[in-house]
């Protein structure tokens, strides 16, 4: 066993596109998702945009396969993580040792909040299938018992950086010859919890996010899934197009705050050093960053402080695609995984949307055009959370 | 079908370095297993008899803390203390409900307050993974952090993380962890799915009742894992399964031959079995089937007629057996079936949660 | 000021610390009480739901909430009647 790990595929859906081409394709037209809520009903529908998958959850259920009184959480999970598996070409899910990490911040709560108003009125009342899947681990199980996949099926939830977790656990199986191949990424789906949640910390933007800018004035919430495909050295020659591989990874946490990040973005600065470490790559072979870049006055100053101390002077191309996305929580780690480890096969390089002013703490802007066909062998990708919770991923080519 | 192991291919002992458990018994500080046992049933509920959490908590953090926090603190603590260790290597829990009754507070607010002038504190309390963050701020640690999230299979997740995490050597001591909390619109909700017993029962009842149902019960039970025997070590962990869904009794036996046998162990050298029966006659008959046809002869022991039944319930069962380990005795509490023997070297801990979801923990005295 | 000191205490849930304790010019942040930006986010709510002042930009808590007499004087300043 080398213990290398291989991204054999990858899968996504979110408020810019239905599957991964679609949201390539939003890169290439500057399409940003952020606009009016359509599909949640909330107090706050006129107030701040959100960038929502477009389809309601009868669209959603039959592209899935699935019942459509289930969750919108589970239902984003099972199109992106069959959008991954298939693009493998790898065939039947059954004839390998196959696993599902997934990550997820709301679980079931889309459906709880609307049983909650009736239960409130009367401990009796409201539907029970509306609390049955409740659980960040329920839909995952949902999605797993749907895929085929029995062993090895587990849920992380470490607020936005979850989805980094779960590929970071995914290689871990791998490597200890637990199973062959993980299915690894993450899912969220708006709800009225969140959006009120994140409300009260006042760090939601009226308009279009502007990550990385020095007017940025808060994020946008959004919602979707993505996944990778891990598959062990050995079974390489099966994929019909390797991706790149998983080189590095490292998870640290800042202990500095509940929500906030530290000034000089110490957990960061960790998380990022330690994913090189693992890799052996030095700061200036990483030729692009996908940044976490939520748009938040104190994420963006963190990371971009925490990139300065790393990288300075060698600062590569870097971009916040939640400019295009919003910022889908839980499902973040593993849809900017995809998003990621795609520009390794590809050289794509992703665009910051609503780009002006340079922040004044960093020597360095974002790139704000989409182009294809750059020399891009590595690839960081930064998710940084509530609870301090840091990761950073590489993806590298073959 | 066939489930590789991680123990097999260790190279290494994973010593329990110290534990620490905060649950319906007092059972809050160091020693051995509680000499006087009287766990409060509320009915058909059972709810942690809480220490004096500012033994660990300065009063300024203590009051943006819930319940649930505080019980994963304390444990957390108490575990640390006992291994010797300030900062561990590693703060990985597992929790299948994460913080419920902030949760319940927020989303009522929202309800009744038609989305209006809600406040922050009980939202950024409510993410699952705000016990682990807050055991890292309260101990500054930088280190990897991270929260499982999978029913009953929390406290196993995070249990293979640990071990996988401790067996590429960089790490010395890893904090981990399993806790749930039972709040009132929990324990109504769940009641309204007809999983605990509808009359009255005691603790020494539950596990003869032969009725459905059980009791519903909470806590938090930490562990200091590493690769190190430590002045409190007296249990090493030997091995670690899970099972999603068997399809029958038989498939589960065959499933712990199976595990036995990869580890080398002889159906005879289990001194004690330690199972999850919970007093739900439906669900006990997995026990019944292990115990008749792979343990006829051993000691049996059992745990959740103490701390009720919850989703990370097997981590409190894990603690019970580092304790019987530490002691060498079988607490008359615990004990089931058979008797306590002279040497308990080898403990197995089968618990499944629901029917669907089985493991298999097996602890090594040191 | 009394009757703010009460509602702080209630609004942060400051476990034993009596309303009459707090000084009026006591250093409310970091030092003194040694609250953060979640307590600076619930006494926006605290203006708002009791005096029904709102606050738009979270930038303006340090100053308005330096000290309960500054928090007070705030008030006066922008209260209006229901």
């Amino acid at each position: 066993m080398t213990g290398e790990v291989w991204i054999g595929g990858g899968g996504v859906i979110c408020g810019i596109g239905d599957n991964l081409p679609a949201c390539i394709d939003a890169f290439r037209n500057m399409a940003t998702g952020a606009a009016t809520m359509e599909y949640l009903s909330s107090a706050h529908r006129g107030t701040y945009p959100v960038v929502e998958v477009r389809a309601d959850n009868a669209a959603l259920a039959a592209r899935a396969g699935m019942p459509a009184h289930i969750s919108r959480t589970a239902l984003l999970s099972k199109i992106a993580a069959q959008e991954a598996w298939d693009s493998t070409g790898l065939g039947e899910l059954r004839n390998y040792r196959v696993g599902f990490v997934s990550a997820n911040t709301v679980g079931g709560m889309d459906k709880t909040e609307d049983f909650f108003a009736d239960y409130l009125q009367d401990p009796q009342s409201g539907h029970l299938n509306q609390v049955l899947h409740h659980e960040c681990g329920s839909i995952t199980e949902l999605v797993a018992d749907a895929l085929g996949i029995r062993h090895h099926v587990t849920t992380i939830s470490t607020a936005c950086s979850s989805g980094a977790n779960a590929l970071m656990y995914g290689a871990r199986l791998i490597r200890n010859n637990m199973v062959d191949i993980v299915i690894a990424g993450g899912t969220d789906a708006l709800t009225r919890f969140t959006l009120n949640g994140f409300n009260t910390l006042m760090i939601l933007d009226q308009e279009s996010c502007r990550p990385f800018d020095d007017t940025r004035k808060g994020l946008n919430l959004g919602e979707g899934a993505g996944y990778v495909v891990l598959v062990k050295d050995e079974l390489k020659e099966l994929i019909r197009t390797p991706w790149c591989k998983l080189s590095g990874f490292a998870n640290a946490n800042d202990a500095y705050h509940q929500t906030a990040s530290s000034p000089d973005g110490i957990g960061n600065y960790l998380a990022m050093k330690g994913a090189l470490e693992m890799s052996g790559l030095k700061p200036e072979e990483i030729d692009y960053i996908n940044l976490h870049g939520t748009g938040t006055q104190n994420n963006d100053s963190s990371e971009g402080l925490a990139i300065e101390r790393l990288f300075s002077p060698h600062y590569p191309p870097l971009s916040s695609t939640k400019s295009f996305t919003g910022h889908t929580l839980g499902a973040s780690g593993g849809i900017e995984a995809v998003f990621s480890a795609l520009a390794v096969r590809e050289g794509y390089l992703y665009p910051n949307a609503n780009f002006g002013t340079r922040m004044k703490e960093v020597p360095f802007t974002p790139v704000t055009a989409f182009s294809e066909g750059n020399k891009v062998q590595h690839v960081m990708s930064n998710s940084f959370g509530f609870g301090g919770n840091c990761s950073s991923l590489i993806f590298s080519i073959s | 079908m066939f489930q590789p192991y991680i123990f097999n291919q260790l190279s290494m002992s994973i010593y329990i370095q110290g534990t620490g458990c905060v649950s319906p018994l007092e059972t809050a500080a160091e020693g051995p297993f509680p000499a006087v046992v009287n766990p409060a049933y509320d009915g058909a509920r059972l709810k942690v008899s809480d220490p004096d959490y500012k033994q660990w908590i300065d009063i300024k953090q203590i009051r943006r803390m819930s319940r649930i926090i505080k019980m994963g603190v304390a444990a957390a603590k108490l575990s640390l203390q006992e291994a010797g260790v300030q900062k561990p290597d590693a703060i990985i829990t597992g929790t299948a409900y994460g913080c419920l009754d902030d949760t319940g507070v927020f989303l009522s607010k929202m309800i009744n307050q038609q989305e209006e002038m809600l406040t922050p504190t009980s939202f950024i309390q409510s993410t699952h993974n705000t016990v682990a963050g807050q055991i890292a701020l309260m101990l500054s640690c930088h280190a990897y952090n991270n929260t499982f999230v999978h029913k009953g299979f929390s406290f196993e997740s995070a249990l293979l993380d640990s071990i996988m995490i401790l067996k590429e050597g960089k790490s010395k001591h890893i904090l981990m962890g399993g806790m749930d909390e039972l709040t009132t619109h929990s324990f109504n909700i769940i009641s309204r799915f007809n999983r605990f017993k509808k009359e009255p029962v005691t603790h020494n009842e539950l596990l003869h009742s032969a009725t459905p149902g059980t009791v519903a019960g909470e806590g938090a039970a930490c562990f200091v894992l590493g690769t190190e025997k430590g002045d409190n070590s007296h249990a090493r962990l030997t091995g670690l399964t899970t099972s999603y869904k068997p399809g029958s009794t038989a498939e589960i036996a065959a499933d712990i031959i199976a595990f036995l046998a990869v580890h080398e162990i002889a159906q005879e050298d289990i001194d004690l079995l330690i199972t999850g029966r919970n007093g739900d006659s439906e669900g006990d008959i997995w026990y019944d089937h292990v115990e008749r046809t792979l343990f006829p002869d051993q000691a049996v022991g059992c745990f959740k007629h103490l701390c009720g039944e919850y989703p990370t319930a097997v981590s409190f069962g894990m603690w019970v057996g580092c304790k019987v380990l530490s002691s060498g005795h079988i607490p008359a509490d615990v004990l089931f079936k058979g008797k306590t023997s002279e040497k308990i070297k080898k403990v197995l801990i089968y618990n499944h949660y629901k029917g669907t979801h089985h493991s298999l923990i097996l602890l090594t005295g040191c | 000021m009394a009757a703010l000191k009460a509602q702080i205490v209630e609004q942060l849930n400051l476990q034993e610390v009596k309303p009459e304790e707090i000084g009026d010019d006591q250093p409310l942040f970091k030092e003194g009480l040694g609250l953060d930006s979640i307590d600076a986010l619930e006494l926006i709510v605290l203006l708002q739901q009791n005096y029904n002042i709102r606050i738009a930009n979270p930038d303006q808590g340090p100053e308005i909430f330096r000290s309960v007499r500054t928090m007070a004087e705030f008030i006066t300043a922008h209260q209006t009647k229901q």
